[in-house]
């Protein structure tokens, strides 16, 4: 699927459905929410993390974080990066929307879907 | 050296094939493990001392479980009672294995290790400094400590050991560590921790570890000297190297480090070898014990009752002008409530459809939204009135295009349409108890019950 976004952003849902078997989010605990992403091989995880689509600054910004307290694991042997952080809202707290956290990679799908990618060059054009 | 044992499935009461159970027990496990904690559901659960699942459920899971254990004549170990691991739950669980024992004709010894601390050791602890802030930790002070609601400790394998070598034949504990079910009976025979730990924390949620899942089942983990072996009792699942490794990730926030009271597992160095289509071997692991001795508190407290309503909105021209339209909603609603309620009321509202999933900005206009409207009071005829109240302000709350006359603004599907949701909670510690030199027996209490008939 492939559309032009509000803003004229060019938008592919299979730059994440292509690249990744597995996008998710869920609570790590009340206070953290853990983020798990699987590359469909070493050479797309290679080509995703060495253009710097997953920083601590990035996901910072993405998810309203500082990004002091982003941990990012990179797991070269089953080809996935972990990416953890406290919840802005805590499990349950008063106005929190997602109990679980189970929805909230929703977000990095978004970006991942913006990216320009061509080949293994990778392009991340919000990034500021 | 090895010892098999088996895990029921990731949370007492969600069900397991009867047959994984038997065939498990053909195998001569040392002994059954189930978790029955989580706190994934939110604060309510241990707030409020609700169980997650039903009673039946609960039976169902518990009875197999029981009389397998009871056939092998080996422990049955249940950790985190009722989902928040309350006092009051480990009484109820063991209601419960008597009226099992004594529908089955056995008789059982059952162990239960209540975990909720008393209120004035807490605060003695926090005033020597020894409730240490975990990452993400709110802000605490000696009123959290004296707050209704509850408090638990996280029981890791120590009070497990104690209840086994009394011997029970089954277990029942509070609040309890997910792995630490797993490792006790192992390390007490003597295993190298490092891959006990691991093994612990991988069968913690049952068969998720394995591939193929049709559901909720049992595995069998069976320890060795140099590792220890991982097989889905169900021939149709399979356990893969890639299946087991990609389930360390699984809702731990560090993919290597687990936490436990007696010292810290570091999984960096487990190997995972394939022994057959539907087996794995793994390896290393390692385990540095702890200078000191730590449980993890958890705690959830009242913060009043909750009533709710919501409405589905598709007329486009109210979508166009959803985030301001909700805005003055949101002020008028406040003064309608105001007028009888004072400031004793917390209103929220949650735009589902648009952003609320995610809180993220966003310009896009929705071809359909629901708006979720929660109310907060001190009681719940209080929370019931103010949602009433702002059901009919929110109904009939006006967009300046349709100025003819009166308008109904969203759809509902429920004749009452407010929902009175009962007491609310939030979490409110995440803290590390330091646990002194023959103090463990005060902050996990051990008690010994024979139940059942015959």
């Amino acid at each position: 699927m492939r559309w032009e976004g509000r803003d004229g952003a060019v938008t592919d849902l299979g730059n994440a459905t292509r690249h990744f078997t597995l996008i998710r989010s869920k609570d790590a605990g009340p206070f953290m929410l853990t983020l798990d992403l699987f590359f469909v091989d070493a050479p797309t995880r290679e080509a995703f993390v060495s253009a710097g689509v997953f920083t601590a600054d990035r996901i910072g910004e993405l998810y309203g974080v500082d990004p002091a307290q982003v941990q990012i694991f990179e797991l070269a042997d089953i080809d996935a990066l972990k990416i953890s952080f406290p919840r802005p809202v805590p499990s349950g707290e008063f106005g929190d929307t997602d109990i679980t956290g189970g929805q909230q990679y929703a977000v990095l799908v978004d970006m991942i879907a913006g990216l320009e990618i061509d080949g293994r060059s990778i392009r991340d054009p919000g990034r500021g | 050296m090895s010892l098999p044992y088996l895990a029921l499935n990731g949370s007492l009461g969600t069900g397991f094939r009867e047959e994984s159970l038997e065939a498990g027990l053909r195998r001569e496990v040392a002994f059954i493990g189930v978790d029955s904690g989580s706190t994934d559901g939110g604060p309510y659960y241990l707030g409020s001392g609700a169980w997650i699942w039903s009673t039946e459920a609960y039976e169902r899971d518990l009875r197999l479980g029981l009389l397998g254990a009871h056939r092998l004549g080996v422990p049955l170990i249940v950790g985190s009672c009722g989902g928040g691991g309350g006092d009051a739950a480990v009484e109820g669980y063991l209601a419960m294995v008597d009226r099992l024992a004594r529908l089955a004709g056995i008789r059982v010894r059952v162990a239960c290790v209540a975990c909720e601390p008393s209120r004035d050791l807490l605060v003695r602890k926090y005033r020597s400094g020894q409730l240490r802030a975990l990452p993400g930790a709110p802000a605490i002070d000696e009123h959290t400590l004296r707050q209704p609601g509850h408090i638990v400790a996280m029981a890791g394998a120590e009070p497990i050991q104690d209840a086994v070598a009394s011997g029970a034949d089954v277990v029942l504990l509070g609040r309890c560590a997910d792995a630490a079910i797993f490792a006790a009976i192992p390390l007490a025979r003597g295993f190298d921790p490092g891959p006990v730990w691991n093994a612990a924390k991988i069968v913690e949620c049952g068969s998720a570890a394995a591939t193929n899942r049709k559901g909720q089942d049992s595995i069998l983990c069976t320890i060795e000297d140099d590792g220890f072996v991982l097989e889905p009792l169900d021939p149709d699942l399979r356990c893969t190297p890639g299946s087991v490794a990609a389930h360390t990730l699984y809702e731990t926030a560090d993919p290597y480090r687990l936490v436990m009271p007696s010292g810290t597992l570091d999984a960096r160095t487990a190997t995972y070898e394939a022994l057959d289509e539907r087996r794995v071997k793994v390896r290393g692991g390692t385990f540095a014990p702890a200078d000191v001795y730590t449980a993890k508190l958890e705690g959830a407290a009242p913060v009043g009752y909750l009533s709710s309503f919501w409405g589905s909105i598709r007329d486009p021209v109210i979508l166009a002008q959803l985030p301001s339209w909700c805005e003055s909603l949101q002020t008028a609603i406040g003064n309608r409530l105001a007028t009888t309620w004072g400031d004793t009321y917390k209103l929220d509202l949650k735009v589902y459809g648009a952003n609320g999933t995610t809180g993220e900005k966003t310009d896009a206009v929705p071809r359909e939204a629901v708006v979720v409207f929660d109310l907060v009071g001190d009681t719940q005829e209080a929370a019931s009135g103010m949602a009433r109240a702002a059901y009919h302000v929110a109904l009939h709350w006006p967009v300046k295009e349709w100025k003819a006359g009166s308008i109904t603004t969203f759809a509902h599907p429920y004749s009452a349409p407010v929902v009175d949701r009962g007491q609310v909670f939030r979490f409110t510690l995440n803290h590390q108890l330091v646990i002194d030199e023959g103090e463990r027996g005060s902050v996990f209490r051990i008690t010994t019950h024979e139940v059942g008939g015959a």
